[in-house]
């Protein structure tokens, strides 16, 4: 196998791996996040706006870890530096 | 394919290109600076009619300076045209998305990382002018001289967060949609493009929120030191 081959099935391995696994943890954390501010809207129905506004923040940043995994993802299958020194090299690979 | 706009080129004269990102920032500006002046050309005060479009502007400034006033009590009128414009810039370019032909300038690392330079910059500047060099750079020490890099790295990497939040998601949105073009053409893009306002949205208000925290954390040492 050649090292074109093994560059194109690694990088696409990658990328699914990179996204699979890098999901999980975010969606708990949101799951649980979200959990907690429905409790302390239960419990405190007038700070109900301050509650939001806090949870959409943390959401956000929280979000912004399964980011980093999709940008990686996408730079792998559609800007992948490698793969392009390989057919510039040799094109038509 | 094109993931972000830097990679269409619309002119090129010599060796200058003029990419899309630059072209849509161009144009963001020019509605928003246009919009104001034409809104604000003959202002009235409180006891004459005003029109709509002044009332609608007063409410704006009135909520992004009422939600800047619950992180930061004291500098609502001190920080509301740096945290406003963000706010106002990111949003514009990423609502503007639903018009065909669009590419959002915060689609491109170039533009995303731009502005988180700018907030990497105003929040030491902001420190400094409220509470002097030697007060400021204190505080980087303050806990214990061993956290000195810590501080540093998180400074750091909160800034790229930010750059990168904002690239992604808005990045993603755009992507999504052309893939989704080619999957199942008719309902499932538009609901897509509707998700990918939405975000578009939070994505602003996270970001000039994110940036007030920030600011506001470096400028509120000196009532630590005053009790």
């Amino acid at each position: 196998m050649d090292n074109v081959s093994v560059i194109a099935i690694v990088s696409i391995a990658a990328a699914a791996v990179c996204m699979a696994i890098g999901s999980v943890g975010p969606a708990i954390s949101e799951g649980r996040a979200v959990a907690q501010a429905l409790g302390s809207i239960a419990q405190q129905p007038d700070e109900a706006a301050t509650i939001s506004r806090t949870l959409f923040i943390g959401l956000a940043m929280i979000e912004s870890i399964a980011i980093y995994c999709f940008v990686i993802s996408i730079i792998l299958i559609f800007a992948n530096p490698f793969w392009n020194h390989m057919v510039a090299v040799k094109p038509g690979g | 394919m094109p993931i972000t706009p830097d990679q269409i080129v619309l002119w090129h004269w010599g060796f200058v290109q003029l990419n899309a990102t630059i072209v849509f920032t161009w144009i963001v500006m020019l509605l928003l600076t246009l919009g104001s002046w034409l809104i604000t050309r003959r202002l009235n005060s409180s006891d004459e009619p005003r029109s709509r479009w002044q009332s609608g502007l007063e409410a704006g400034v009135e909520l992004i300076r009422s939600q800047i006033r619950e992180i930061c009590p004291a500098g609502s009128d001190t920080y509301l045209p740096f945290a406003g414009t963000l706010f106002l810039f990111i949003a514009v370019a990423n609502v503007l998305d639903i018009v065909p032909g669009w590419h959002p300038p915060t689609g491109s690392l170039s533009t995303t990382a731009a502005l988180a330079i700018s907030v990497g910059v105003a929040v030491p500047t902001f420190g400094v002018l409220r509470q002097g060099w030697k007060r400021y750079l204190e505080h980087y020490l303050r806990p214990s001289w061993i956290i000195l890099p810590f501080h540093l790295m998180s400074e750091t990497t909160r800034n790229l967060a930010l750059a990168v939040r904002l690239f992604g998601n808005i990045m993603s949105g755009s992507m999504i949609a052309g893939i989704l073009l080619a999957i199942a053409p008719l309902f499932v893009p538009v609901l897509m493009q509707a998700l990918g306002l939405l975000i578009g949205l939070i994505q602003a208000y996270i970001f000039a929120v994110l940036a007030m925290v920030y600011i506001s954390a470096a400028v509120q040492r000196e009532q630590e030191g005053a009790q």
